[in-house]
């Protein structure tokens, strides 16, 4: 077990161990939804939302249903998949009924959150990191949230960037590749604050 | 051994059980979440009140109402053709209509039916001739290849038993598609004269999901249609010339507009221009021919592009059919053109329409 409080850890995940920039999870949505800051915070919502709600029930089902029935080892990653993909279908149909922009404007980014390795990252880093409930709740809230403050921080760069010459090598999804690297470089500064492992 | 089979049943009960609670609650969820109750959808101010389920996107709204709006591509927002005015209630554009609205359709309230969903009252603008569009089941009452791969399919109407279309008009076969009923749009060949059949001139189109099934349909199969549609009126005054020009099957429009025309004008003057490949491509031309012997005043055209096999005979026009309305049209008559065919032959036909006196107004076009 791990002692680090949930605090801590829902801190570390935002920026010492921001799970895009350090772990790279994520990556095809954080290319993609990241050209406007509107749809980036919409996205950015609607994985954070997903992400806590499913790390909370992936721990329910792995520590009550799967441990106590000793089917943990083999059943986890198909349990924690299926539980994404029913949460998935719920947050569109939440989103299509309050915000019908939003959601033509995710397009089939939506659904795809359910493929988001981030979401799958966040619950399987819980069980191999043996967090406790309320570390994995800590940990499910700042994966989301890192994971929003790195595509909005993209989205911000990637509107300036329309102002400015890209040289023509680097243009579409080169520049922003370079440009991950160096913001997880920066996030890098983070990590002598608080480590979680 | 018993050990490993209660640990398999453990492992899929325990995995079926949660699908079958996931299912569960997702059911209650869409319950709640997407139920809009009935919204009232009015059309033209007034004239038409329809009650329909919400949720629902409007074209299958309006389809279940039988108000059938023209959709190519069956709701897929692909083809831009179920264009209506939203007064009030369709919330904002979609990103997804954005490519097919022009800036002064947006103003307008302009939005494509099977991108808006219901979800409140909606006040709706449909034009007179859309709300007359009807569904019909037909029977294939003759089929006929009129060259290697253009059919000409005749089907007698069984319900409704008459259809009021106006030369230049299409309807929309309901083809069937690996992902349900696809419609595709077709123009009827047939005079208005002949109200109880539609004839359809299909070209094979090699994977095409509609002209696939049209040419393999056999004789008596049922098929399912609606229309008309199409926002071609033919000049009503006798004095102004029409000028046809088609190309390929672009013939199906023209030549029930010709034929119309012939039964109610009998002296009026019409052009037909038609342009293909060779000889083997030719069809009408007798019939044509023959119609231009009973009206002096109709003139017939068939231009072959070529290339020829040496042994093919053709005394007609040679080359593009654009140069053959160059050489035959007189400049700057009153005149009402209708072109059907392939973008590149519109294109080359208007300007040489254009640098004969025509105005923009009067030349009609069919691109596909």
């Amino acid at each position: 077990m791990n002692d680090t409080s949930a605090f801590v850890i829902l801190i570390a995940a935002i920026f010492t161990n921001n799970i895009l920039l350090s772990n790279f999870l994520g990556m095809c949505s954080f290319l993609v939804c990241s050209r406007q800051l509107a749809t980036a915070l919409g996205l950015g919502a609607a994985v954070t939302f997903v992400m806590t709600c499913t790390t909370i029930i992936n721990y329910a089902a792995y520590h009550h249903v799967l441990v106590p029935l000793k089917v943990h080892d083999h059943l986890y990653f198909i349990v924690f998949i299926a539980v994404i993909a029913a949460f998935v279908q719920l947050v569109e149909m939440i989103i299509e009924r309050f915000s019908p922009a939003l959601y033509h404007a995710l397009g089939i980014f939506l659904p795809l959150i359910t493929v988001n390795c981030a979401i799958l990252g966040a619950a399987l880093f819980m069980i191999i990191r043996k967090y406790s409930f309320a570390q994995s709740v800590g940990y499910g809230i700042g994966s989301g949230i890192g994971w929003s403050l790195a595509i909005l921080l993209m989205a911000g760069l990637r509107q300036k960037l329309g102002y400015s010459n890209v040289p023509k090598p680097f243009e579409g999804v080169a520049i922003i590749m370079a440009i991950t690297g160096v913001m997880a470089a920066a996030f890098m500064g983070f990590a002598g604050m608080v480590s979680i492992q | 051994m018993t050990a490993d089979i209660g640990f398999i049943l453990t492992s899929i009960g325990v995995f079926a059980g949660l699908l079958a609670g996931l299912a569960i609650f997702l059911l209650i969820a869409e319950r709640y979440l997407a139920n809009y109750g009935t919204c009232e959808i009015d059309i033209n101010g007034g004239d038409r009140i329809l009650k329909v389920q919400g949720g629902q996107t409007l074209l299958s709204a309006l389809y279940s109402e039988k108000v059938f709006i023209a959709s190519a591509c069956g709701g897929r927002g692909t083809c831009g053709y179920c264009k209506v005015t939203v007064k009030s209630g369709g919330g904002r554009v979609l990103p997804t209509e954005l490519p097919y609205l022009t800036r002064k359709e947006i103003r307008a309230g302009v939005r494509l039916a099977c991108q808006v969903k219901v979800r409140e009252a909606i006040q709706l603008r449909i034009p007179e001739d859309l709300l007359n569009a009807k569904l019909f089941a037909a029977v294939v009452k003759a089929a006929r290849s009129v060259t290697p791969d253009i059919k000409e399919i005749r089907l007698r109407l069984v319900e409704p038993a008459e259809i009021a279309h106006r030369p230049g008009q299409y309807v929309q076969v309901q083809a069937p598609s690996p992902d349900g009923p696809a419609f595709r749009a077709y123009s009827i060949s047939s005079p208005v004269h002949e109200p109880n059949e539609v004839e359809l001139v299909v070209r094979l189109v090699p994977g095409g999901i509609g002209s696939t099934y049209l040419h393999n349909l056999k004789l008596n199969d049922a098929v399912t249609f609606t229309g008309p549609y199409g926002e071609f009126r033919l000049n009503e005054d006798p004095a102004t010339e029409i000028v046809c020009v088609a190309g390929g099957c672009g013939m199906a429009p023209v030549k029930n507009i010709i034929y119309s025309l012939y039964r109610r004008w009998p002296d009026r003057t019409c052009w037909l221009f038609f342009g293909c490949r060779a000889t083997a491509d030719i069809f009408y031309l007798d019939e044509f021919n023959d119609l231009a012997k009973a009206h002096p005043s109709f003139h017939v055209v068939y231009a072959l592009s070529g290339p020829f096999a040496p042994d093919e005979r053709w005394d007609g026009e040679k080359g593009f059919v654009h140069l053959a309305v160059d050489k035959h049209l007189t400049e700057n008559a009153r005149r009402q053109a209708f072109l059907c065919g392939p973008p590149p032959m519109i294109e080359a036909v208007t300007r040489v329409l254009q640098q004969k006196g025509m105005k923009a107004e009067d030349v009609f076009y069919d691109k596909f």
